[in-house]
């Protein structure tokens, strides 16, 4: 990774105490779409410094459970707790300072160029009048360059590639600096190189800068190299939650991803999945 | 990871905005005008001042520059001027020219803001003021008021401001309120209930012009628009309107700003959309309502203001919103001028002129899909 970027105090998490940041404290959550559950009884905690990679089939609910956590959809049942309080006490503006979430790939209605869309990142903490701040400008600056973005500036968002979009809008969840970063499918439209390197740059954000990660994964190779803690859904309940090697063992591929286990290949936990707390 | 793409030949910026790639001039002005809001907002604020001495001074009656100046500062400023000019110079300034060309500001910012705060909450570049039928709403009030043979004033206000501010607020309220009911995605719904409230709204019309007889000039006279009818009075009551609505939604340009990405996103980054939509959607709704009250229907100034603004300094809410108050003003004292020199002929004739041409050429930038 690059020695060349310091964790700068504007990219470091801070808004919320340093102890509890970055927690996830779920308790029987169950969620439900037009009464039918998607997530059933889940207990998931999370602590600060974590790096955790949720993994499942189709429909096993884990991006129901991000958005959960998130705040988008209400719980039937359960409880979801961020940094010590309930996310049912949390205004919209207190969530975001304390989760990030790097979104969808949105239908853009402006030209809008790659910084404007780094720059909305600082959203939470910009000044309601003034808008962004030097440091404000300065977090921009350091997440379109950790992010290896820096090649697209100036260009209209709107004419990326979805895989350099899929980078710009992680640059933004970056610059947001929350203590807990969510992703769903963050590689989804990258090359084989951009994948390893947001692995890596996930890996950096959780080890450099404390930000506990929740990432929803297809790749279990990835998953398996990069992610110490391994949470796997299915058909809404957490079935397996453990270290790679334990969680994604062959029994378990073949029962919950219906697949023959040689298929997957061997799930090398790398050197590096062990950096994390 | 950025070292990866150094190594690889890609150019890291360190701040943003600087070191931008060569890649096209176009995109680096627009940057070293959006990096001086401030010098763009004072240069319109002159232009703005400038159109105003122009629009107080031309018409059928002109009124030398100087003398204009001189008037204003009289009367405005209380500036102690030897007096150059006649009674009736000072009355054609200040009791017809000085409330005509300030309401024709106070339109034009209130349509350019209601605009952008549309096309901005609608995540829709073609959504203009109207476009939740207001007006459609106002015309069919207004069109009513000619056929009701009460011809009551209050402050200056006869029964057709009245029913046409009713009639623009109405609309709004019936299409918010039936869109909640459909199923579709909220913001798709409101445009679809917009379109078919309109339409409905639009079938009214036609049935009051029908019936309207020899009142059909004055309905006509209200859909085309115009400021020929303006007075300190009816000023009095659309500005703190316009204007108190428009400054609620420029303090509110952070959940545009968010709205940029979606509703879902913006609600990752702390916007309480729910909320910041129905009162933004408030807020413009209320300018859009009062301006159409003592103007009439005047296209596209709502519609083509905030384009330009954002064409030079990008999509930033915050700069959009208070650059294009000032463009609009600016563009709708112009195009009254321009009516009033070619004698007498309805603005929304010299905005749609103008502004039509524009929509089009829009058209054709239009790279991307929209929602609807």
């Amino acid at each position: 990774m690059s020695a060349a970027t310091a964790p700068s105090a504007a990219t470091a998490p801070s808004a919320v105490a340093a102890s509890t940041a970055g927690t996830v404290a779920i308790e029987g959550l169950t969620v439900a779409y037009r009464g039918r559950p998607v997530l059933r009884d889940i207990d998931l905690a999370i602590a600060p410094r974590e790096r955790v990679a949720l993994v499942g089939p189709n429909g096993a609910g884990k991006s129901t459970l991000l958005r959960a956590v998130a705040g988008l959809v209400e719980p039937a049942v359960g409880s979801i707790r961020l940094g010590g309080a309930s996310l049912r006490s949390l205004d919209r503006l207190s969530i975001a300072r304390r989760l990030a979430v790097v979104p969808q790939l949105p239908m853009l209605p402006f030209a809008t160029t790659v910084e404007d869309v780094v720059a909305l990142g600082r959203l939470p903490h910009e000044h309601p009048i003034r808008g962004l701040r030097p440091a404000d400008r300065a977090a921009v600056a350091a997440a379109i360059d950790r992010v290896g973005v820096g090649h697209l500036l100036g260009r209209d968002a709107r004419e990326l590639s979805l895989g350099e979009r899929q980078l710009v809008l992680l640059a933004m969840a970056v610059a947001q600096a929350a203590p807990l970063l969510l992703l769903d499918e963050p590689t989804v439209h990258l090359d084989l190189r951009h994948q390893v390197e947001v692995m890596e740059l996930l890996v950096d954000l959780n080890v450099r800068d404390g930000t506990t990660i929740l990432a929803v994964l297809h790749d279990l190779r990835l998953a398996a190299h990069f992610f110490p803690r391994v949470v796997v859904l299915d058909h809404g309940r957490r079935v397996a939650d453990d270290a790679p090697r334990a969680a994604l063992a062959p029994d378990r591929i073949r029962e919950t991803f219906g697949v023959d286990p040689a298929h997957v290949g061997e799930l090398a936990s790398s050197p590096q999945a062990g950096d994390g707390p | 990871m950025s070292s990866r793409v150094d190594a690889a030949g890609g150019p890291a910026a360190s701040v943003v905005g600087a070191a931008l790639p060569a890649r096209r001039a176009g995109s680096r002005l627009r940057h070293a005008l959006a990096r001086r809001p401030v010098a763009l907002a004072a240069s319109g604020g002159l232009g703005l001042l400038a159109m105003l001495v122009a629009g107080v001074a031309a018409g059928s009656v002109a009124v030398p520059i100087e003398q204009t100046i001189a008037i204003l500062g009289h009367h405005l400023l209380g500036l102690d001027v030897a007096q150059t000019w006649t009674a009736a110079q000072a009355t054609i300034v200040m009791e017809l020219r000085l409330p005509r060309v300030l309401t024709a500001m106070t339109v034009g910012l209130g349509l350019a803001v209601a605009g952008a705060t549309f096309q901005g909450i609608l995540r829709n570049p073609l959504a203009d003021p109207y476009v939740l039928g207001t007006a459609s709403g106002a015309a069919l009030g207004a069109a009513i008021a000619v056929l009701i043979p009460v011809r009551a004033l209050v402050l200056e206000f006869g029964l057709i401001h009245g029913l046409a501010f009713l009639g623009a607020l109405g609309a709004v309220v019936l299409v918010y309120r039936l869109s909640r009911v459909s199923g579709h995605g909220q913001m798709t719904s409101l445009l679809l209930t917009g379109y078919a409230v309109a339409s409905l709204l639009a079938a009214g019309l036609a049935m009051a012009m029908y019936l309207s007889g020899a009142g059909l000039r004055q309905i006509f006279a209200y859909l085309l628009g115009g400021f020929d009818a303006a007075t300190w009075g009816r000023l009095a009551a659309a500005m703190p309107l316009v204007l108190g609505a428009s400054v609620l939604i420029m303090l509110r340009a952070r959940s545009l700003n968010g709205l940029l990405l979606g509703e879902e996103a913006a609600a990752h980054l702390g916007v309480d959309v729910r909320r910041e939509r129905t009162v933004l959607l408030g807020l413009a709704s209320l300018a859009t309502a009062a301006a159409v009250t003592v103007s009439g229907l005047i296209g596209f100034v709502g519609l083509v203001a905030p384009h330009v603004v954002r064409l030079v300094v990008g999509p930033n809410a915050r700069l959009v919103l208070p650059l294009a108050a000032i463009f609009g003003a600016i563009l709708m004292v112009g195009a009254d001028l321009a009516a009033r020199l070619v004698g007498e002929i309805p603005v929304g004739v010299v905005t749609a002129v103008v502004g039509a041409p524009f929509f089009l050429v829009l058209l054709r930038r239009a790279r991307t899909g929209y929602e609807l």
